[in-house]
């Protein structure tokens, strides 16, 4: 079921949570709303849910699939929530967190005592927690907890799942595992599901679609792809990965940071104009000799070659410390090593120039 | 443990010290109560309670602490509900409120229902035409144990209410349940050793009131006498068999009371360690 949120504003006190949000979300798609905390992210989810209500502002309105649904309470939206900590009920096993949902249908479409059992059962054995059913919430880990609150929350059939911080409280290692199960899931259910992380890793891997937030508001929408590669804002820029940041002028339609130069800025600019270069630490490059290329002076300060790649901390003759990540194979032919003098090139990057106010 | 190098003699000294406090301000008073109420043996013991006025007294008491309990439960858990779950203004004022008849001693609350309920006082002409009795009746009774027993439930629930959140009746909400299936299933049974602290104190307060009670009930034979009122009435004529046996009643309650309450205690615990 597709979702359409429409103008959506939401204060508290003076405190602007929301700041006219539109966004609609594709039938069967898997999001990720993702931004810092305070970006508004959970404030959004919970108004899909119904346990927050927008602003009334004139033209706001939460549709699912094109039908308003703002006068409806949660008890009345259908959906599945799996909140941050779980929120299971203590005082109930395991079993009875998962039919919670089907016992509390009036009589009328209420399941039978053994349809309810039976649905339980099988919604346990997708979480792979069947053998558990006796066991109170206290007696179970962080990553059991978690299914059983998922499993909780499809157990009522909804129609949207929203996931606030699904992995947040769990370790790297149980998140790993769980990323990758629930985009199987997904695969397997379809259902339209929105999931909020400040985890961009996490959001790059999960999602078929990523929201960028800030400050109450969206800074981008787009495939993993797209936003990773295509950053529309500095924000997304800086957000989503590591970056190396070089502030310089424009000059004669060109940017320039030091001797690097970038020849079609993302927007033109009067001459004089802040600009600001990102580039990611692999797309930068590092020789033991000028290459012909412009280049950047550079003094190594720190090496840290364990794991996948070589990630090398450089101070620039500009002033920038940059971090710069090469592969073993080429970390091994420099034979580089902490004070030694380098040169900096760059592959690709990206220039933003600032707002430019009289 | 033997960790702490206090000399064997200190530690017997303040063992003893506080043996001996608890021995002649506890003990001693209570063996005092039950064999003042045995002298004359266990036939008078009894008879003691089959007097119609001791009978119509027990009856009273267990009337006002059978009004007052429930109501006190249905505030105790309104109030918290109201507190832990939701913003409003004036919520600071009513929790130091709730704690009102904690500081005021039970005589004055006692007097307070006086000036309003009696016949000098606010309301007592309207009630007079209408023929209604409230002080120097059971109302005012009832009324005085409600006020005095108001904030044990409410204060056993507030700061758990508060501690558990608001999540688990959010998770109910979003899985269709309604308020009241959402407070009969989730937020009761996560309160319910506490309630049943709560109701604990309260009983033995209500069932043991004698201040406040005793400014509004005039002290009629039979009509307005609880336990405590009735006991006083016996020793001041000097009918100390009796007295006496009537308060082993309330001693027994006492101790009735405090085993509930430790049993209630451990429960409590292991939820928590849970």
């Amino acid at each position: 079921m597709s979702i359409e949120l429409r103008h959506i504003w939401r204060t508290f006190g003076h405190f602007i949570a929301l700041q006219d949000v539109n966004l609609e979300v594709r039938s069967g798609e898997l999001m990720a709303l993702l931004g810092p905390s305070g970006s508004g992210k959970t404030t959004l989810l919970r108004i899909i849910a119904g346990l927050e209500t927008p602003d009334p502002v004139p033209g706001s309105a939460v549709l699912f699939r094109d039908q308003d649904v703002s006068s409806r309470n949660a008890a009345e939206r259908q959906v599945g929530f799996v909140f941050q900590h779980y929120a299971l009920f203590r005082n109930m096993t395991v079993f009875e967190n998962v039919a919670f949902g089907l016992r509390v249908q009036p009589r009328k479409s209420r399941l039978s005592k053994d349809a309810i059992r039976a649905r339980v059962y099988e919604l346990l054995k997708l979480v792979h927690l069947e053998d558990l059913a006796q066991r109170y919430p206290s007696q179970l880990s962080g990553g059991q907890r978690q299914r059983v609150a998922l499993a909780r929350a499809l157990a009522i059939q909804p129609q949207v799942l929203l996931l606030d911080e699904p992995f947040g409280a769990l370790d790297a290692k149980v998140r790993q595992g769980l990323r990758t199960w629930l985009r199987k899931l997904h695969d397997e259910l379809h259902v339209t599901t929105v999931l909020v992380t400040h985890d961009q890793e996490e959001a790059l891997e999960v999602a078929d679609r990523i929201v960028v937030m800030n400050r109450g508001q969206i800074e981008q929408v787009g495939t993993p792809d797209e936003v990773f590669h295509h950053p529309a804002t500095e924000f997304t820029m800086e957000f989503l990965g590591s970056v190396n940041l070089f502030r310089g002028r424009i000059e004669s339609g060109k940017a320039v940071f030091g001797p690097l130069v970038v020849d079609r800025p993302a927007r033109l600019a009067t001459d004089g104009a802040a600009a600001r270069l990102f580039v990611r630490p692999h797309d930068l490059e590092i020789n033991t000799a000028p290459n012909g290329k412009p280049s950047l002076r550079a003094r190594i300060l720190r090496i840290q070659s364990a794991g996948a790649l070589v990630k090398v901390d450089l101070l620039c003759e500009t002033g920038e410390q940059v971090n710069v990540h090469i592969t073993h194979e080429r970390f091994r032919e420099m034979n580089l090593s902490p004070d030694a003098h380098v040169y900096l090139s760059m592959r690709q990057g990206k220039v933003f120039v600032e707002d430019y106010c009289i | 443990m033997g960790r702490l190098a206090e000399p064997r003699w200190v530690r017997n000294l303040l063992i003893g010290v506080t043996l001996l406090f608890l021995g002649s301000f506890l003990l001693l008073p209570l063996v005092v109560v039950f064999t003042e109420a045995l002298r004359n043996g266990l036939a008078a013991y009894l008879a003691s309670f089959s007097e119609p006025d001791a009978l119509a007294a027990i009856r009273l008491t267990l009337l006002a602490a059978g009004i007052a309990v429930p109501v006190n439960c249905v505030f105790g858990l309104a109030a918290s509900w109201a507190i832990a779950k939701f913003e409003f203004p004036g919520k600071a004022v009513l929790i130091s409120l709730i704690d009102l008849p904690f500081a005021i001693s039970p005589v004055i609350s006692g007097m307070v229902y006086v000036l309003v309920f009696g016949l000098q006082g606010w309301l007592g002409p309207w009630l007079a035409e209408r023929e209604m009795r409230i002080i120097f009746a059971v109302p005012g009774v009832v009324l005085a144990t409600m006020f005095v027993t108001l904030p044990y439930v409410a204060r056993e629930l507030i700061p758990l209410m508060q501690e558990q959140g608001i999540e688990e009746e959010e998770a109910a909400a979003v899985l269709g349940a309604s308020g009241w299936q959402t407070f009969r299933r989730v937020t009761l049974p996560n309160v319910k050793w506490a309630l049943l602290y709560g109701v604990i104190l309260c009983n033995a307060r209500a069932m043991g009131e004698f201040g406040a009670v005793s400014v509004v009930s005039g002290h009629i034979r039979g009509l307005t006498n609880t336990m405590p009122l009735h006991i006083e009435i016996l020793y001041n004529e000097y009918n100390f068999v009796a007295a006496f046996a009537v308060a082993s009643l309330l001693a027994l309650l006492a101790l009735v009371t405090l085993a509930a309450k430790s049993v209630v205690e451990r429960r409590m615990r292991q939820e928590e360690a849970q």
